[in-house]
């Protein structure tokens, strides 16, 4: 597979000696135009990689701050072909950070899967994270998308024992994604000794760059998990920090693309410093 | 769509990888796939155990009550005249439905494989009761997910279930209907992996749920069948099932799939009629997709995106269901036709007068089939419906819609 922005990335960070700080963001939450402008914030204040959330109406491995998004999204008339077109859109004046697509397999089953990973190139989508396909579904959508020249990035959990690790990343691509608890995003923060360990066993196995997330909220906690991860991924939080500034009617106000801003520059701050010896 | 083949038989589904035709599958997220195999390894275990079925036998004859009569339903047979109508009484089983006969399979399961913590999820509340009750006589503490409209819709098993010691915990996502408390028993337990046990009611799921409930719900058909041989010396020439994610259905029709003299009938909630999104008859008006780990008719709109069906009867109200049915259907086994919240709310009627049997209001959707074809059918032709529980759980919805004051 010919590399990809996502490869180009985390090459560029590791180059740098630094983690690299991925957020998520869901797509069409409260509205396109906001998410756009969100899109082209978040490079801005310090985002390495995107994640832009699909919406989808029965999200079964989301907390309540990601579930609101995705509904926010859908009752604004979100759906895949539009989360597709603000990928466009962003690739106009973007053409650089990577961007990849999370969320569930039904809408695009629904799509077509050869139809969706061809649209999705073709969009500027560097990689794919499809919750609930394991790899015992490759042929589903893993196998196209590879062969689109899409990462099908895989999550690995604290369930996932050694036994099992070789085949989840078999076929996976661009990086793993270490889900830090078990649980659904934004719930109990991660206890970060034990992620160290779990990344290690995860590096045992492949050359692959380790990012990790579900629960980090904090600088402090980005931090922890920068030192030793090649990735940090934040995003309940951010979504929150959407939530948060919108009216009342759930609409977005000129404090939404600030607030985010803010956020993601503050964790950025941490992020890009983890590695950094604390001065005495 | 291409057509499947046929098969020789259609009782050898599903696959190793749980699929039947190419419904099924395990859909899950990362987390969950180790349990759904340890899951799957305990269950074979527990299969090739004869110890294992010898405890289940006896708590099915001591403890549920089994096995169930298979009645010839004279009143309401004289009132339609033409075909004879027999019931299959799951209304008697202890706790009041066919969900018990899934319930104490799956609760020594759960013992067997060392979990201490039972959740599961309910539409009318006959699978959240029978949870509870197992989970009471085994021990276990036990959580069970409910859609907040069906919380008020099915107050009486509400306080059943607290009574027998669960925690009932009503879920505010969606419509607040089955389907949401199905997501939120997964969250809870990719949350609680090490110690919970995840009791699904119905055949639906990943694998090996479909497989497993199907299993533990065959009893239903096996009897039917043997006790119809006896009783009449034959076999029936129609059985009618009431779908809702398809366990009671499934469990009837299963031991019936290769008798091909034998025609089969699901009967899906029409709900207003199919012409609007006020129905929940997947298999007749909604297409395959993915949900709660496995491919499926579904309700969805053009994106994917699911819809909220409706139903009068809180257990069918499901915008999908268990993957062998969607197979069924595509093979052409079995058909299904939906029938509509009026239709069953005069079946229940005519059942409750004709019978002084007070139907679920499922079930009065398979009785309702029944009272439209046995009057098109011979004497000398005989109709099995399934009886899968009893009405008390619906008269409050029932009152209420035929201006009854209770
Ligand atoms: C009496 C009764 N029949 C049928 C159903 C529908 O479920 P299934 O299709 O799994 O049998 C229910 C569900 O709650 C029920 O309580």
């Amino acid at each position: 597979m010919t590399e990809t922005r996502i490869d180009r990335r985390f090459a560029a960070v590791k180059a740098e000696g630094r983690p690299a700080f991925v957020t998520f963001l869901t797509a069409g939450d409260p509205d396109p135009a906001t998410t756009l402008a969100l899109l082209a914030a978040l490079p801005r204040a310090g985002a390495d990689i995107i994640e832009l959330g699909m919406p989808f109406s029965d999200p079964m491995a989301d907390g309540p701050a990601v579930q609101a998004a995705g509904l926010r999204a859908l009752r604004g008339g979100m759906t895949l072909n539009k989360t597709l077109d603000l990928v466009r859109e962003f690739r106009k004046t973007d053409d650089v950070t990577p961007i990849v697509l999370m969320g569930y397999y039904n809408p695009i089953y629904s799509h077509g899967s050869e139809a969706f990973v061809v649209d999705a190139k073709a969009a500027g989508v560097d990689g794919l994270i499809i919750v609930d396909l394991p790899p015992e579904a490759d042929d589903e959508l893993c196998l196209p998308a590879l062969k689109a020249g899409l990462n099908f990035i895989r999550l690995a959990t604290p369930t996932t024992d050694d036994k099992r690790l070789p085949a989840v990343l078999t076929n996976t691509s661009g990086f793993v994604y270490y889900v830090s608890i078990n649980g659904i995003t934004g719930s109990a923060a991660p206890d970060t000794s034990r992620v160290a360990e779990a990344v290690d066993r995860i590096k045992r196995h492949t050359r692959l760059p380790v990012a990790v997330g579900f629960g980090v909220r904090t600088a402090e906690q980005a931090a922890a998990i920068g030192a030793k991860a090649d990735g940090v991924v934040v995003g309940s939080a951010i979504v929150q920090a959407v939530a948060d500034s919108l009216d009342a009617e759930g609409r977005a106000t000129a404090a939404t693309v600030p607030a985010v801003e803010a956020l993601v520059g503050a964790l950025a701050v941490s992020v890009r410093g983890a590695r950094r010896p604390v001065a005495a | 769509m291409t057509a499947p083949i046929l098969p020789n038989s259609f009782t050898t589904g599903p696959d190793e990888r749980g699929h039947f035709g190419i419904y099924g599958g395990r859909y899950v997220a990362e987390t969950l796939m180790p349990l759904i195999l340890e899951l799957q390894a305990a269950y074979e275990a527990a299969k090739a155990d004869p110890a294992f079925a010898a405890e289940l036998s006896n708590l099915s004859n001591h403890y549920a009550g089994r096995p169930s009569k298979l009645y010839f339903a004279e009143g309401l047979t004289r009132h339609l005249g033409g075909a004879r109508i027999f019931f299959k009484r799951e209304d008697l089983n202890h706790t009041g439905s066919h969900k018990i006969n899934n319930c104490l399979g799956q609760i020594l399961l759960a013992r067997r494989m060392g979990k201490t913590r039972i959740i599961a999820e309910t539409g009318a509340g006959q699978h959240g009761v029978a949870s509870a009750t197992v989970s009471a006589r085994f021990g276990f503490p036990c959580v069970v997910y409910m859609g907040a409209t069906d919380v008020e819709r099915q107050k009486p098993n509400v306080f059943r279930m607290k009574l027998l010691g669960a925690e009932v915990k009503p879920v505010t996502a969606g419509n607040a209907t089955l389907k949401d408390a199905m997501n939120e028993a997964l969250r809870d337990w990719v949350t609680n992996v090490e110690d919970t046990y995840y009791l699904i009611g119905t055949a639906a799921g990943p694998h090996p749920y479909p497989e497993m409930v199907r299993d533990f719900q065959s009893v239903i058909g096996k009897e039917a069948r043997a006790q119809m041989l006896e009783q009449e010396g034959r076999l029936p020439d129609l059985v009618i099932a009431a779908v809702g994610g398809g366990s009671n259905a499934i469990g009837i029709f299963h031991p019936f799939l290769d008798d091909a003299s034998v025609e089969i009938v699901g009967v899906e909630a029409g709900g207003h009629g199919l012409d609007g999104d006020e129905h929940c008859a997947s298999m007749n008006a909604g297409r395959p997709g993915v949900l709660h780990g496995n491919r499926t008719y579904l309700l969805q709109d053009a994106d994917g995106q699911i819809l909220e069906g409706h139903s009068v009867s809180a257990g069918l109200d499901y915008p999908g269901v268990g993957p062998e049915h969607s197979w069924l259907r595509d093979t052409g086994r079995v058909t299904y036709v939906p029938i509509l919240d009026d239709e069953a709310l005069d079946a229940f009627q005519v059942c409750t007068r004709t019978e002084g049997i007070i139907p679920a209001l499922e079930s009065a959707h398979a009785i309702a089939e029944a009272i439209k074809r046995a009057p098109t059918m011979a004497p000398d032709k005989i109709i099995v419906v399934n009886l899968s529980g009893r009405g008390d759980k619906d008269i409050h919805t029932v009152g209420k819609l035929t201006g009854l004051d209770i």
